[in-house]
């Protein structure tokens, strides 16, 4: 067993784990069911298109819902039946709300739709492939953040695999589980990932309260010669199962903010996961099942089950021989980070990896309606993994100022509960955050919706603008046309007109020149017409004297 | 079967606000055990006044707060708060003086800023420079510690002088007051004296012991031991407490190591006064103190070099109070800067 000197994360908390109530006795297969749901969106991404109909048969393995979408990944049938329904179904959820499930009826003939496992060929194949493998195989990360586990591993060239079987959590012990009876399997897994990202070594990281794990693992590493893979023994602190604090612990290095893990050259993938993928590439079996553990005081036999994704959690407690009389509060995931659910029937899902049933002294259930003032004796501070400042985080979060909180990092917050385990006010911190991160990404979501409609507005105000402009621009021009054009008829008809004046003086003048016309009248007068005429005129000019005077 | 529903994280290390408080509390009682056994009656009179006067104030201004008043009162801070103020003022004072330093501690320096969690200023100490402004010659009537008298003042002269301002015979107060040796020291610097004569003063030389001063030594001591109790119980936080010890060595002895004749040692500085009761207890008053780790190294510091200033060239016996609420001023700027790189803040080596 190798050993490398290992750094530590900020702060951490020694807990007790209670892994012994459920880690005695081996993986069972749960009983095959009647009737299973099946959430049509249990990752993290875009939901899946129902791809069958009701009253449609389906067999084992065969994919029920599928996109085209990059982040999403397939759902598919755990058994052979009868679509029952496509409708809303509750399903585990802290809101406890309801979504789109496809129900099947078991026929329970468990026949499987066609299979064609590529096995050891996959060495042949190329890292596009083999994620197409793992992309139909609708496989998600198991560790319980369910991101589509294809898109995790685009990245090639990554030189270290982590592989992630810390399992920090209190009672949760399927990965201790799996690894003690399917170390080879998981191994496997494994190796299909550090051929698809090309990695150099791969390093199983187990807490050092699963001795029996390690054994396992070891024993299955010393039959590999490849000497590709290398087991890492971590000290037990919550929360070293929490990606971003496993892989400081081992590289040393933090995973940026708002970057990822490749981009200080690792790769983190659940143990569960890895065993999935083997599944999928080996057996060409599609993510239909999933090791679940069953533990707290208030379960009959606690256990690990091999779980069909869509059993209700009532018909594995069921198995689990019931509940115990005291049985209080149903907490699906650990008891730090799941939630509590108030009935058992509900589908057990790709995230669900322990049900934890405990009875009412066990459970330490967060008062909420009345807690002490925050006294700032910063316990929290020692204690947050992500190195906030968790009381300036409340002061801010509960005062509604969320933009002070963004900038004390409220996003970096994990949500492991570590502060509010150790605040002696018994704050519910973690809630505090929750809802302060979700009232911040409604002012987002508000905010940018504004910006659109604002954007939209401001698009159409100009829109109209240049519109206007261009029509009175339009108009200006044709006006402008018209005039020009009505300016030339003008300046003809005036041309026209003063020529044909002209013209008629010229004539006048011309004819005046050359007829000398005199009146009429008067020519060939007799000289007594003249002397009248003469008499006449000065008669005439008489009167008008007289007149004129 | 309907499940109860409630939120994460579903384990809890089930510490409360209370317990702390209390464990602050025990850790007070060697050192008031120890106070009362070299200053006598008046240091029990005290601690009764200012207890039974901090809970009726806080009491009262939890009613017209409308706010729950038997939670508050049960979380034990009004408590300590009445203990400190007890511990910090001298035995002899008039009982009224005890009486406003705890009204205005509760009233104005804890209550009306919004109760338990919300005060800038630690209240004992409000309370405490409200009554050094306001009435310094009530404020020097230390009496001498067991070690230089041979007995304590009866309890009857002790009564007779906190409740009337005289003894039963026709002496004045002062015949059985006596300054502390650190007010001492300094006087008798001021009058240029230096530390060597006044250690062997026919009058004030019983009260200085090897360390520091009679009586105080112990106090000190004792104070300083459950302050480490604390420290291992997870009660306090380390950092202040080493913080301002250190530098409170360090800048006194810098200055004894120059004079050693004009300042006095390190080891003076660190067992006279409310030295240890200030790092353990006072300054560690999360409240009002930094919540960083940087911060609360700087704010410790502060602490002790105001306090040796202010001890030193001030013009008040001792400095701890004024120290811890200028030091309190800064808390908001110093939490502010002093904000820890969060992870995958920092730089990659």
């Amino acid at each position: 067993m190798e050993s490398t000197k290992l750094k530590h994360f900020h702060g951490g908390l020694h807990l007790d784990y209670h892994k012994d109530i459920s880690n005695k006795n081996s993986i069972t297969a749960c009983k095959p069911q009647s009737r299973y749901v099946i959430p049509v969106q249990q990752h993290i991404g875009a939901a899946g298109e129902v791809i069958v109909e009701k009253g449609q048969r389906v067999l084992k393995g065969q994919m029920l819902a599928t996109t085209k979408k990059l982040i999403s990944a397939p759902v598919h049938s755990p058994v052979s039946g009868t679509i029952v329904e496509i409708g809303k179904h509750a399903v585990p959820h802290h809101s406890g709300m309801e979504a789109d499930c496809i129900i099947i009826e078991n026929d329970f003939q468990d026949e499987w739709i066609e299979r064609n496992p590529v096995a050891e060929n996959y060495h042949q194949m190329n890292s596009h492939e083999l994620r197409n493998i793992i992309r139909n195989a609708g496989i998600v990360g198991l560790g319980g953040a369910v991101f589509p586990t294809a898109i995790k591993q685009t990245e090639i060239n990554i030189n270290t695999l982590i592989l992630n079987g810390v399992e920090c959590e209190p009672y949760i012990t399927c990965d201790d589980k799996l690894m003690q009876e399917r170390a080879r399997e998981v191994l496997a897994g494994a190796d299909i990932i550090g051929h698809i990202i090309k990695a150099r070594e791969c390093i199983i990281a187990i807490e050092d309260n699963k001795p029996e794990a390690i054994t396992a693992i070891q024993l299955a590493i010393d039959e590999d010669s490849t000497g590709f893979f290398r087991i890492q023994i971590v000290p037990t602190l919550y929360p070293s199962g929490s990606e971003k604090q496993l892989i400081k612990i081992i590289t040393g290095k933090e995973v940026p903010r708002n970057g990822l893990p490749a981009d200080i050259d690792v790769l983190c993938q659940n143990v569960g996961t890895a065993y999935a993928i083997y599944q999928a590439v080996f057996k060409d079996e599609p993510l239909i099942s999933r090791i679940v553990t069953f533990t707290g005081s208030g379960i009959q036999h606690a256990q690990n089950l091999e779980v069909p994704i869509g059993t209700y959690i009532s018909d594995c407690i069921e198995q689990c021989g019931g509940y115990s009389k005291d049985a209080y509060c149903l907490i699906m995931g650990g008891p730090m980070m799941g939630y509590s659910i108030n009935t058992d029937r509900l589908p057990i899902v790709k995230a669900s990896n322990c049900l934890l049933v405990s009875n009412s002294e066990e459970i330490f259930p967060a008062n909420t309606e009345a807690h002490m003032p925050c006294i700032r004796c910063a316990r929290c501070v020692e204690v947050c993994p992500s190195k906030l400042l968790p009381q300036q985080l409340y002061w801010y979060a509960s005062a509604s100022n969320f933009e002070r909180a963004a900038e004390y990092h409220l996003f970096d917050c994990i949500e492991c509960g570590c502060c509010s385990y150790v605040c002696p006010s018994q704050i519910p911190l973690v809630q505090y955050y929750r809802s302060a991160k979700s009232e911040i990404w409604a002012l987002e979501a508000d905010r940018k919706k504004a910006d659109a409609a604002r954007l939209r507005h401001e698009a159409r105000e100009r829109r109209l603008l240049l519109q206007k402009q261009e029509r009175e621009e339009r108009l200006r021009k044709k006006r402008e046309a018209l005039n020009k054009k009505k300016g030339k008829i003008e300046e003809n008809e005036m041309d026209a007109k003063k020529a044909a004046i002209t013209e008629a003086l010229a004539r006048v003048k011309k004819k005046k020149e050359t007829q000398n016309i005199k009146p009429k009248n008067t020519d060939n007068l007799t000289s007594e017409q003249e002397r009248l005429i003469k008499e006449i005129d000065q008669r005439r000019q008489t009167i008008k004297k007289i007149t004129d005077d | 079967m309907l499940f109860k529903k409630a939120s994460a994280p579903f384990m809890n290390a089930q510490a409360s606000v209370h317990s702390i408080m209390y464990q602050v509390l025990y850790a007070l009682i060697p050192g008031t055990l120890a106070a009362i056994y070299f200053f006598g009656w008046g240091v029990l009179i005290h601690l009764s006044i200012a207890i039974s006067v901090c809970l009726l104030s806080e009491a009262l201004s939890l009613k017209l707060r409308a706010r729950p008043i038997a939670a508050s009162l049960k979380d034990g801070s009004a408590l300590i708060t009445a203990c400190l103020l007890a511990l910090a003022l001298p035995p002899l004072a008039p009982w009224w003086l005890t009486v406003i330093a705890s009204i205005f501690a509760i009233v104005i320096a804890k209550q009306l800023y919004g109760g338990l969690g919300f005060n800038i200023f630690n209240p004992a100490m409000v309370g405490y420079i409200v009554v050094m402004i306001s009435f310094p010659r009530e404020m020097t009537f230390w009496t001498a510690p067991l070690g230089v008298v041979d007995n304590w003042l009866s309890f009857g002269d002790t009564l007779s002088i906190i409740f009337n301002g005289s003894l039963s015979g026709q002496s004045s107060v002062d015949s059985v007051t006596m300054a502390t040796p650190m007010d001492t020291l300094k006087t008798q610097i001021g009058l240029e004296y230096d530390i060597e004569s006044t250690r062997n003063h026919e009058v004030y030389g019983a009260l200085f012991s090897d360390i520091s001063g009679t009586g105080w030594q112990w106090i000190n001591i004792l104070f300083l031991l459950s302050g480490i109790w604390m420290i291992k119980q997870k009660v306090i936080d380390w950092r202040i407490p080493v913080s301002f010890l250190l530098s409170l060595l360090l800048i006194s002895n810098f200055f004894a190591v120059s004079d050693y004749a004009s300042y006095p040692s390190s080891l003076f500085h660190l067992f006279s006064g409310g030295t240890m009761l200030c790092a353990f207890f006072i300054a560690t008053d999360p409240v009002s103190a930094c919540t960083t780790p940087k911060g609360r190294w700087i704010y410790g510091a502060g602490i002790g070099a105001l306090a040796y200033t202010i001890r030193t060239w001030g013009g008040y016996p001792d400095g701890i109070a004024f120290a811890v609420v200028l030091m309190n001023m800064a808390v908001p700027l110093l939490d502010y800067y002093t904000q820890p790189k969060t992870y995958g803040k920092t730089e990659i080596e």
